[in-house]
């Protein structure tokens, strides 16, 4: 056992920074006991009681640094020593770290930021009812991003949130913009007098993108949740959204956007607006229209129609030169990351007419494809299904899943085209180019098949629509305006291979 | 309220989970701020079912304990002031607990407080009286008082006594007797006996006279005042100690009989920087008793510890205590010592937390935060994670590196037990061995029994209610 020690002159640190240092070094192996003290005469007391004392701290006054170390070997001692001395260095060097504070429950976030009115929610499913119950309860507006919310939850907190007067979007709601703020995954749109209910989230994502690129912008854009129009809850939120959106002076035209919501939804829906004088546009994706225009509603076949009727645009007729496609392969794949998009793509082959479409999310007349991993004749698969997402993040943040199918899908005889939706913004992956236009590129050097792609977002979101259309451009892609263009451009080859 | 007054109104954002959502809020200039979610625990079903009724009681309570208006009001031997002291009583710290159960401070301190009242000539004569049955321990809660560490208070000893003038309830708490080898650590013996003796013949006396002499003095405003100047009134009082001696002084030059009498008492209260601790506890003691007896409360009105257990009070359960084993502090310890020589938590000085002060006001008291762990913001962290489990803020008692935010007040047992956060305890560690003393100092998390056994205790009394 050895005793080792060192004076520091004219050294000064406050008892319980070297109380701490003293503490951390008598916890290293082969050390006994340890003291680091000022060198005033009751330490030296201590020091000596405590078996500390070395003949060189005789000398020492008050303002020297006492470094006492007992241990089992000279080698401990001296490496002790030396941790000491680095540590109140450490100390000194030591920098207030202004870090931000995170309540630790919605009550705490309230008492720091008074007067909150939304709830933005995305833990998982079994305790995000709760926490929204909590939220409405305590006058907040809630977005439920997360999904796995029983059914009768939804119910229940849509119902207290109508009494309350407040808006419940969601479960499952990816996208809202709330006075101009982009809520999760949404696009710095600008904006404007035209304002979204939306019971899907890509959809309100492409209508309002779409929107912004023609020079009108959102008012608000409220998302529902897909549920919300189903014979179940009744389009409770999607009614009470309408209704803010009537009564907001600030919105002038109105779009709805779902897939087809119950009759009894559309009744309700037909209800409320009676006597509305702003135009209300409804893209309901596979609806007849003639139901649509029943209700009180223009019918919009696509989002791209939708987001131009809104803004008194006419709509864009098809384009796209087939006649120059090599002829490779007989049919298209469609891989989507957006659900809404897979669904329009389906609506549009079926209107053109192509009769055999295989998807995972079949929209009738099309058959369900069994085995997701393998396409047949003509996919469109929506890559977003549990299945896939099943401990990955989604496809618009992590391409990996979708960039390996591309591969797969790219090297097969049968494949002609790929048709792509590639979905930009808050929330979605933050470098598309980078890790889509590789694959491409690697895909068309083995077969120099055709890829279709849209763009879903704006110049100013956090990647920049602009640049990401001329980097996929540059890797080979075909890039339109919008995944209704993709989609009938893809379509129309189809109906072109079909002939030949 | 209307869906379209929101679309009027500037967007304030919670979120609670992914984390990305808050950046890109960020990004877009919002006012958003991000919960560190974790999953809450049930909270039981009595309880949840009369939330509003507990939360009308936590209310009543809390206004209670903010208008609560404590003075010095005077002092005098604890045989003729404190309800239920006897001749052969000994009020001891904590829940109760018998001789077989106390640790070895708290035993130290009954055999100094035997001989000091002159019961026993030797510590041998003490420790056979202290054991004979002849002598009845109570908790100082039991007695409207309060004692920090061993907390012994026998019928001799001279009492300061605080009244909480809003409500005429009173308070009392013995004379802090300085550091080193002192009755409240267990030592005995003859320098502790004489000590002991010279503040009841002497130092009592002089402050007596000059607080009769200053009529009352307003602890309320020390105590607001000294969490200005960095302290938290529990572990750090030197500038309570300091504003308190500063009105003192000229009462007691004025009032003791020669200039050397003054002067020594001047000295002591100078030489001891947690003079003041006793009255902070004692002003807290009368704050918090005010608001006992409002059913269905789940509002603290007590932590104590005895060394042995850890008990808490509710202002809705009455005097029912609700304990668990003390724990160890992981504290950091003076050169020499450490965890194996420290005697489980002790002492009633909890009180200060328990009125929203102490490690609930650590924020206030850079002096000692190193004692959490190094940096200041971890003062400012503990604090803040107190105003999850607490009703309500204070409104005199004010955090200047929070924007002079009132410190978290009233602890809920709810949100302890659905948030799983504890009550943090600045807190002194007293050897295991009776005399020894001080061993190390920090700051300590309550542990989770009492508070889980408040919430079932709670439960059973609304239950038993319904019933009736």
């Amino acid at each position: 056992m050895v005793v080792k020690g060192a004076i520091k002159t004219g050294v000064y640190f406050d008892s319980v920074t070297l109380m701490i240092v003293g503490r951390d070094i008598t916890a290293a192996t082969g050390v006994l006991d340890a003291a680091v003290v000022m060198g005033t005469r009751e330490n030296q007391a201590i020091l000596k009681s405590a078996g500390l004392w070395l003949r060189q701290f005789d000398a020492a006054a008050d303002t020297d640094l006492l470094l006492a170390v007992k241990a089992a070997s000279a080698e401990a001692a001296a490496g002790a020593l030396r941790a000491a001395g680095e540590q109140l260095k450490a100390v000194r060097d030591r920098t207030d770290a202004a870090e931000e504070w995170r309540p630790l429950s919605l009550e705490g976030a309230l008492q720091i930021l008074p007067g909150a009115n939304v709830a933005l929610i995305s833990v998982a499913g079994r305790y995000a009812g709760e926490q929204a119950m909590q939220a409405l309860k305590a006058g907040l507006n809630v977005m439920l991003f997360s999904d796995n919310v029983p059914l009768g939850r939804e119910i229940e907190l849509k119902k207290f949130a109508r009494a309350k007067g407040l808006l419940l979007m969601g479960p499952d709601c990816g996208t809202a913009i709330i006075n101009g703020v982009p809520l999760a995954f949404a696009n710095a749109v600008n904006r404007g007098d035209i304002g979204i209910v939306a019971a899907a989230g890509t959809g309100l994502q492409e209508v309002s993108s779409l929107i912004s690129d023609q020079g009108a912008g959102i008012s608000q854009a409220i998302g529902t949740g897909g549920r919300d129009v189903k014979k179940e809850v009744g389009g409770i939120m999607f009614l009470e959204g309408l209704k803010a959106l009537i009564q907001d002076t600030a919105t002038s035209t109105i779009v709805l956007i779902s897939k087809p919501p119950h009759e009894s939804v559309l009744k309700k829906i037909g209800k409320a607006l009676k006597g509305v004088r702003k135009p209300v546009i409804a893209v309901f994706l596979g609806a007849d229209e003639k139901t649509v225009r029943r209700y009180g509603m223009a019918p919009a076949a696509t989002l791209e129609e939708a987001a131009l009727v809104a803004c008194g645009a006419r709509p864009r007729p098809a384009n796209g030169q087939v006649a120059d496609l090599p002829h490779l392969g007989k049919y298209i794949r469609g891989l989507f990351s957006g659900g809404t998009f897979c669904t329009e793509a389906q609506v549009i082959f079926r209107d053109l007419g192509i009769r055999h479409v295989y998807s995972n999310v079949p929209l009738p007349p099309f058959v369900t494809l069994r085995n997701v991993w393998k396409s047949r004749q003509h996919t469109l698969i929506d890559l977003g299904e549990d299945v896939f997402t099943v401990g990955r993040p989604h496809p618009m943040i992590d391409y990996s899943l979708r960039n390996r199918r591309i591969l797969e899908e790219a090297q097969h005889p049968e494949t002609a085209l790929i048709l792509l939706d590639v979905v930009l913004g808050y929330g979605a992956n933050m470098d598309p180019v980078g890790e889509l236009a590789p694959v491409i590129r690697e895909a068309r050097v083995k077969r120099p098949i055709v890829f279709a792609c849209s763009v879903t977002g704006t110049p100013r979101d956090p990647q920049n629509r602009t640049k990401v259309v001329e980097g996929l451009e540059s890797a080979g892609a075909r890039v339109f305006p919008s995944n209704a263009a993709a989609s009938k451009f893809a379509a129309q080859v189809a109906r072109s291979l079909e002939k030949s | 309220m209307a869906i379209r007054e929101l679309f009027d109104t500037e967007l304030k954002v919670v979120n609670i989970g992914l984390a990305a959502f808050k950046e890109s809020l960020d990004h877009c200039g919002v006012q958003a701020v991000q919960v560190d979610w974790r999953p809450p625990m049930q909270v039981d079903a009595t309880v949840e079912a009369s939330a509003s009724a507990i939360d009308r009681a936590n209310q009543r309570a809390v206004k209670v304990i903010l208008a609560g208006k404590p003075f010095l009001v005077g002092m005098a031997k604890a045989l003729h002031v404190v309800p239920g002291m006897r001749k052969n009583v000994i009020l001891h710290a904590g829940p109760p607990v018998t001789w077989e159960r106390m640790c070895g401070p708290m035993r130290g301190g009954v055999i100094g407080a035997l001989l000091y009242e002159g019961m026993a000539k030797t510590a041998r004569e003490a420790q056979a009286l202290a054991v004979s049955g002849a002598i009845d321990y109570s908790p100082c809660h039991q007695h409207a008082a309060v004692g920090p560490m061993a907390g012994i208070v026998s019928p001799s000893m001279p009492v300061f006594i605080v009244r909480n003038e809003e409500y005429g309830n009173t308070a009392y708490a013995t004379m802090n007797e300085g550091l080193g080898k002192v009755l409240r650590y267990g030592a005995y013996g003859p320098a502790i006996t004489q000590r002991l003796k010279w503040m009841e013949e002497t130092l009592y006396p002089a402050l007596q006279k000059a607080i009769a002499k200053l009529g009352k003095v307003d602890l309320k405003n020390i105590i607001a005042q000294a969490l200005h100047m960095g302290d938290e009134v529990h572990n750090r009082n030197r500038a309570a100690t300091s504003l308190l001696f500063r009105l003192l002084a000229p009462a007691i030059v004025r009032t003791a009989p020669d200039a050397e009498q003054a002067a020594r008492v001047l000295e002591f209260i100078n030489g001891n920087d947690h003079f003041f601790l006793n009255l902070s506890m004692a002003a807290s003691k009368a704050t918090l008793d005010a608001a006992r007896d409002i059913a269905p409360s789940s509002v603290v009105v007590a932590m104590a510890r005895n060394g042995t257990d850890f008990g808490i009070q509710l202002a809705g359960t009455g005097g029912q205590w609700f304990t668990g084993p003390a724990p160890v502090p992981d504290a950091l310890y003076f050169p020499g010592f450490s965890k194996k020589d420290a005697n489980p938590d002790i002492g009633d000085s909890a009180i200060t937390e328990t009125n929203g002060l102490g490690g609930f006001a650590i924020a206030a008291s850079p002096a000692i935060v190193q004692f959490v762990g190094g940096a200041a913001s971890d003062a400012l962290r503990y604090t803040r994670r107190m105003y999850e489990i607490t009703a309500a803020e204070n409104n005199v008692y004010q955090i200047p590196a929070l924007n002079f935010r009132g410190t978290p007040t009233g602890i809920d047992v709810r949100k302890v037990i659905a948030k799983n956060i504890l009550p943090v305890i600045d807190t002194g560690v007293a050897h295991r061995k009776p005399g020894v003393g001080q061993v190390g100092a920090g700051i300590l998390s309550a542990p989770a029994k009492p508070f889980e056994e408040a919430l079932m205790g709670l439960a059973k009394a609304l239950k038993k209610k319904e019933r009736s």
